[in-house]
């Protein structure tokens, strides 16, 4: 299973191992890693999910859509390059080891 | 040793115990479930559930850990069948009681069930929890034509999915269009015209006579009034829900569609608050007592409950919003619309990418938007600041709405 490296905004690491599918949201989610919300359950309607993806990641990842790229202008932490939604990202081999920053606030 | 007691581990029922922790009360936290799950999500259930292949574990809220770990009792698959309120107890369908310090109301709605000869048939369903959607799915494969009644949103979720899945699909509506309780004729014509770019045949003014038997209990087809025949394997009922407040209402706790609350989501009785589905409250954006059926609404009340139980200072003041998802089109509103007086449109409708801002008189009151989530995300802020953007700004794709609200 592929393992997800979360980073709280204070630095504390959480290492998590997700089934093929599951997204990076609903990983932090359902295991109490604190920091990511995800109040519309992955709809890409709330943005509460936002994260920010270590730089060595971002090219790996599949491309944003254009819902995902409107709603992140209006999170409630600053918006950055390597800002993304944590719902539209899905954990896989590819991605395995993946390192996921989160932002100081959700909303 | 007494505490918290939730009964209810939906929406709002989880959000509080969370909250609780989180705001942190460290007494005791008891949640109660008549529903033999851990606490999952509804809205993916007529959405992406039946088309994921992550199975039931993405539902979850959060895994059994999470309750261990912060110390949240959880009783599932256990009913609360009444509340002593002079002893501050509640009873269980086990005949154990709980005692509670403070009590949090969190029933939610129950589905209204078809009345019609047939409607206990084999392939008749409904979706309102995990079990309903089991339910469906293991028809599914033998399902070619698919027979939705009601013309609300999880309906046509639902159709819109059922679609996806090569199904032919004939939705019944008894109005003369879809979402009318929900959203202006406009939208509703738009969204119309999406169904049937899918192929779903949509009926209106159809009354159902009743669900045809093949022979063995199960279901072959639905009669219209009319005479109509229409072959189905499966019928999907999705007719609204009422509000439950049986336990509210025996328990002598106002109520009138719905438990009525205060600001600070507290019933008539201090100890018990209610949140989510089954809760009333008098809403500042419209000015009276009203009740939502929505993840929003739901999360915000527990919210608040969870930081007045804390001894924090909290009132429940937020502006609604909803989203619904049918296809590839997202359906975002923030605020009520209910008595506007004109609106402006943003965007175009051949783009599928447009938002209707309605006002009433001068003041914006809520925003309907079509793939422009941005539109949606300065809504909620510029509706909450009471700040109503210029006729020309609307219309103007290329002014930033937000930049009216931006710290
Ligand atoms: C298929 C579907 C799709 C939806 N999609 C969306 C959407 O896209 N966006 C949106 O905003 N909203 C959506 N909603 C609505 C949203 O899910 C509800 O508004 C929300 O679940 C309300 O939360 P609640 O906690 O009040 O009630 P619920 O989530 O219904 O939870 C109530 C719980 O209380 C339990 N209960 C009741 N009485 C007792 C008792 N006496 N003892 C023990 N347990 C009891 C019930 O078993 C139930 O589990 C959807 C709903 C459904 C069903
Ligand atoms: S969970 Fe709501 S946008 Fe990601």
């Amino acid at each position: 299973m592929p393992t997800v490296n979360y980073v709280s905004f204070d630095g504390q690491s959480t290492q998590l191992e997700l089934a093929e599918g599951m997204t990076i949201m609903q990983g932090a989610v359902m295991n109490g890693v604190e920091g990511i919300e995800g109040e519309c359950s992955g709809s890409c309607a709330c943005a509460t999910c936002h994260c920010y993806v270590d730089d060595a990641w971002l090219a790996k990842l599949p491309e944003m859509s254009e819902n995902e790229d409107e709603m992140l202008d209006d999170t409630a932490s600053e918006r950055k390059p390597n800002s993304r939604l944590s719902c539209q990202i899905k954990a896989s081999a590819e991605l395995d080891g993946i390192v996921i920053h989160m932002p100081e606030e959700q909303e | 040793m007494t505490g918290v007691v939730i009964v209810g581990g939906g929406h709002a029922g989880y959000q509080c115990a969370d909250s609780l922790r989180r705001a942190g009360y460290d007494g005791e936290i008891t949640l109660v479930d008549g529903e033999g799950h851990l606490p999952y999500q509804r809205p993916p259930l007529s959405k992406s559930h039946l088309l994921n292949d992550t199975g039931e574990e993405a539902l979850l809220f959060r895994t059994q850990s999470y309750y261990d770990d912060h110390n949240i009792g959880l009783k599932l698959g256990h009913r609360i069948t009444a509340i002593h309120r002079a002893d501050k107890q509640v009873e269980l369908d086990n005949s154990e009681t709980l005692g509670y310090d403070k009590l949090v109301l969190a029933t939610g709605a129950k589905l209204r069930q078809l009345d019609l000869p047939g409607a206990a048939l084999n392939g008749v369903g409904y979706i309102k929890s995990l079990d309903d959607i089991r339910y469906i799915q293991s028809h599914l494969n033998q399902t070619e034509d698919a027979v939705i009644i009601g013309g609300g949103f999880i309906a046509l979720e639902f159709a819109s999915t059922a679609a996806k899945l090569g199904k032919k699909v004939t939705v019944l509506v008894r109005g003369q269009r879809i979402l009318a309780n929900a959203v202006t004729p406009e939208l509703s014509q738009y969204m119309l015209d999406i169904h049937h770019q899918h192929g779903v045949d949509i009926r209106f003014g159809a009354e159902v006579d009743h669900i045809a038997d093949d022979g063995n209990g199960n279901v072959e087809a639905v009669r219209l009034k009319d005479g109509t025949l229409l072959p189905a394997q499966l019928v999907l009922a999705g007719i609204g829900v009422t509000a439950d407040t049986e336990l509210a209402v025996e328990a002598k706790l106002l109520c009138h569609d719905g438990v009525v609350v205060d600001a600070q989501c507290r019933t008539n009785d201090p100890d018990i608050f209610a949140a989510g589905d089954s809760a009333r409250y008098n809403n500042p954006f419209t000015g009276r007592e009203i009740r939502l059926e929505s993840v929003q609404n739901a999360v915000d009340q527990a919210k608040v409950i969870a930081q007045v139980i804390a001894g924090q200072d909290a009132g429940y003041h937020s502006v609604p919003w909803f989203w619904s998802d049918q296809y590839d089109i997202k359906l975002q509103m923030v605020g009520v619309h209910e008595g506007y007086t004109h609106f402006y449109q943003r965007g175009s409708q051949e783009d599928d990418k447009f938002s209707l801002f309605f006002f009433r008189d001068d003041r914006l009151i809520a925003i309907h938007t079509v793939n422009r989530p941005a539109d949606h995300m300065a809504g909620r802020k510029l509706i909450t600041a009471g700040v109503s953007p210029t006729q020309e700004q609307i219309e103007d794709v290329n002014f930033k709405l937000n930049s009216l609200v931006k710290k």
